[in-house]
């Protein structure tokens, strides 16, 4: 059965010059040059939306709507699920995604307004006043100690020291280009901040870029090797994923070419697809036993992170987490982005990272372990306000995957799985890498976290604060709107007008 | 050298922190952009679908392209342009570094459309030639660079570099 297109091509041949730019950038080969015709035509059928030939038309003359074409109306039987429907009739296979959950669930953080300071508390300006928004990660000592010399005894455990409580989450080499992996280096050696290998082990070329590394093991163990542990200032073991908590990682075969193949130590052409759990770990015992066997390799000067997928016994699974050792607890919410994975399970499974990240925060508080671990959260941190507010609702950090690729081009088409991706950023066709400039990649990661940081130090100022460290856990900063007192309760904050 | 063309000057002052217009193939797309705004980039039009609607352009910036590889060609504005040698009028002369057009004088005898060893000269719609003059009319960065995507041709000072 025909599918009609969701979103159509719209030409305005008044405008259209026939510049052929649209023709030649777009890889699913949606536009096409009629030389008897001498116009250019286009198949809605092929299009995924992902606006590279609008973006770079010169003269405006292209946009893509969303089709008129529509079944009977019906609240419960959607456009969406009838197609999907037709599709798997089709095919019989699993639906498959890329990017992050984009159903109508709550977005916590747009119900979630921050505080300014009026007449009895200053507020502080930033221009004009130093404002602090480094941040340290890693398990905080219990007390002070003396030396027989009287003075305070070093007794940190190793920490890792960011400009911005902002890092770039992992994304591996393989699922998305080299130059995409090169911006994000770059980016983050220059920001002096950090960035995250993902699970496709490092390129020999980005090993000089190690300070602002951090080296993931995950349940397939590809590319996992001595150096590339030591290559690193942290590792991270990736329990679980936002977008597909429950299911390890997917790189389709097309896609382990080259050197993606040796740096992942896989032949070419061999589906990537990493076991659903660490085969392993089966209880917090066996992870405490890899967190110190990656300790004892790296000779305990590594902060060692463990991520896990926001899910329902969160703050359980958290408290075990600070209690085995590992230094730093990143948190993905069902947000989180991917290159690839089950429809239903991107938008069906885990919770939302706001009500993850406070239950776990006040999980840790509770039981006097808070200061074991540093906690990261990611799985949807989309501007400088939604990072303000995971830092007053306890985060130590925040991770940003989709919005960086945002500032590399990204136009969240979510078909990353189709593997032609038009900004040369989730493909590996040379033809196409080659779109994604480092040059100027690197750059627009750098203006994006600028800005951000410019825009954190504004909204700390409102409220009166000088450091980013006072303001964590800060929760009465912030106020709900429209939320139930279930929500507050969790989200441990007052009602507006409160 | 002619005559007539005497008081030319045809070495250019490339000491004098010359910019010129660099391509880099690599990042190159070959999505011909760079074509396009060069043939609207002194119309006087505003808009370019008005100024280029059904035209073929004839551009003085133009994509070589081989085998999936690809890059810009335009004039190299040489230390001692072939092109100026050549020129039997004086339409041709080295402004600023820059090699300049003079159109009244040039006569359409096209000998520096031969000399060019870079293909870079050619003949306009008006029969006079044609070649890159850097846009220097229009501001501070050629439309080329300024519409190249994926930053493959670049504005750049090389003063170390020889042709």
């Amino acid at each position: 059965m025909k599918i009609y297109p969701e979103y159509e091509i719209m030409r305005n041949y008044d405008k259209c010059i026939n510049c052929r730019a649209c023709e030649n950038q777009c890889a699913n080969e949606a536009h096409e040059f009629l030389a008897d015709a001498n116009k250019l035509v286009c198949d809605d059928t092929k299009c995924v939306n992902c606006h590279r030939c609008s973006a770079l038309c010169p003269t405006r003359a292209i946009k893509i709507v969303k089709s008129g074409n529509t079944y009977k109306e019906n609240t419960n039987w959607s456009n969406k699920t009838l197609n999907e429907i037709y599709k798997q009739a089709e095919s019989g296979g699993v639906l498959l995604s890329g990017m992050g959950n984009p159903e109508n669930f709550p977005v916590y953080f747009d119900k979630i307004l921050l505080n300014a300071s009026q007449v009895t508390n200053p507020s502080i300006d930033p221009l004009r006043e130093p404002m602090e928004s480094k941040i340290h990660l890693g398990a905080r000592p219990k007390k002070a100690e003396r030396g027989a010399d009287g003075k305070i005894k070093n007794n940190l455990t190793p920490q890792l020291s960011l400009s911005m409580p902002v890092m770039f989450s992992a994304m591996s080499y393989g699922s998305i280009s080299y130059n995409a992996h090169e911006s994000l280096a770059r980016a983050s050696a220059e920001l002096g901040i950090l960035y995250n290998t993902g699970e496709g082990g490092l390129h020999e070329d980005f090993y000089k870029y190690g300070e602002n590394t951090i080296v993931q093991v995950a349940s397939g163990r590809f590319g996992v090797h001595k150096t590339y542990l030591n290559s690193g200032a942290a590792i991270e073991i990736k329990m679980g994923q936002g977008a597909k908590p429950g299911i390890g990682g997917h790189l389709p075969g097309t896609k382990i070419v080259g050197d993606i193949s040796a740096t992942r130590m896989i032949p070419e052409g061999t589906d990537a697809i990493s076991p659903a759990p660490h085969h392993d770990i089966y209880s917090i015992e066996d992870l405490r036993q890899l967190i110190y066997s990656l300790k004892e390799v790296t000779d305990y000067t590594k902060p060692v992170i463990v991520k896990i997928a926001a899910v329902h016994n969160v703050a359980a699974i958290a408290s075990g987490i600070a209690r085995s050792g590992a230094d730093i607890i990143a948190i993905d919410g069902f947000r989180g982005g991917t290159g690839a994975a089950p429809t239903r399970i991107r938008d069906n499974v885990g919770i939302p990272i706001e009500l993850a990240l406070a239950c776990v925060d006040q999980r840790l508080r509770d039981e006097g372990i808070r200061n074991n671990v540093s906690v990261v959260v990611g799985g949807s941190i989309r501007s400088s306000s939604d990072v303000v507010k995971a830092v007053a609702l306890g985060a130590d950090c925040c991770y940003i995957g989709s919005g960086a690729l945002a500032a590399l081009g990204c136009h969240l088409c979510r078909t990353c799985h189709h593997g032609k991706c038009n900004w040369g950023i989730a493909t590996q066709i040379p033809e196409l890498t080659k779109r994604l400039n480092p040059e100027l990649g690197h750059k627009r990661l750098v203006n994006l976290m600028n800005a951000w940081k410019h825009e954190i130090t504004e909204m700390m100022g409102g409220m009166g604060i000088n450091s980013i460290e006072s303001l964590k856990g800060n929760r009465l900063m912030l106020r709900g709107v429209g939320l139930n007192e279930k929500e507050l309760g969790i989200l441990g904050i007052k009602h507006a007008g409160e | 050298m002619f005559p007539w063309a005497q008081g030319v000057k045809i070495t250019s002052n490339w000491g004098e922190n010359m910019k010129r217009v660099y391509v880099n193939e690599k990042w190159c797309l070959g999505c011909r952009l760079c074509e396009y705004y060069c043939a609207f980039a002194d119309t006087g039009e505003k808009d370019m679908a008005r100024a280029l609607k059904d035209i073929k352009i004839n551009p003085r910036i133009k994509i070589e392209e081989k085998d999936g590889i690809s890059f810009a060609v335009n004039c190299r504005h040489c230390r001692e342009p072939l092109c100026v040698k050549g020129c039997i009028t004086g339409g041709l002369s080295v402004i600023d570094g820059v090699v300049s057009i003079d159109k009244e004088k040039c006569v359409s005898c096209y000998t520096c459309v031969l000399c060019c060893p870079f293909g870079a000269v050619s003949p306009s719609e008006s029969g006079a030639v044609q070649k890159c003059e850097l846009c220097v009319n229009e501001g501070a960065h050629p439309a080329c660079v300024k519409g190249c995507p994926n930053a493959a041709i670049v504005y750049e000072d090389r003063t170390e570099a020889k042709m």
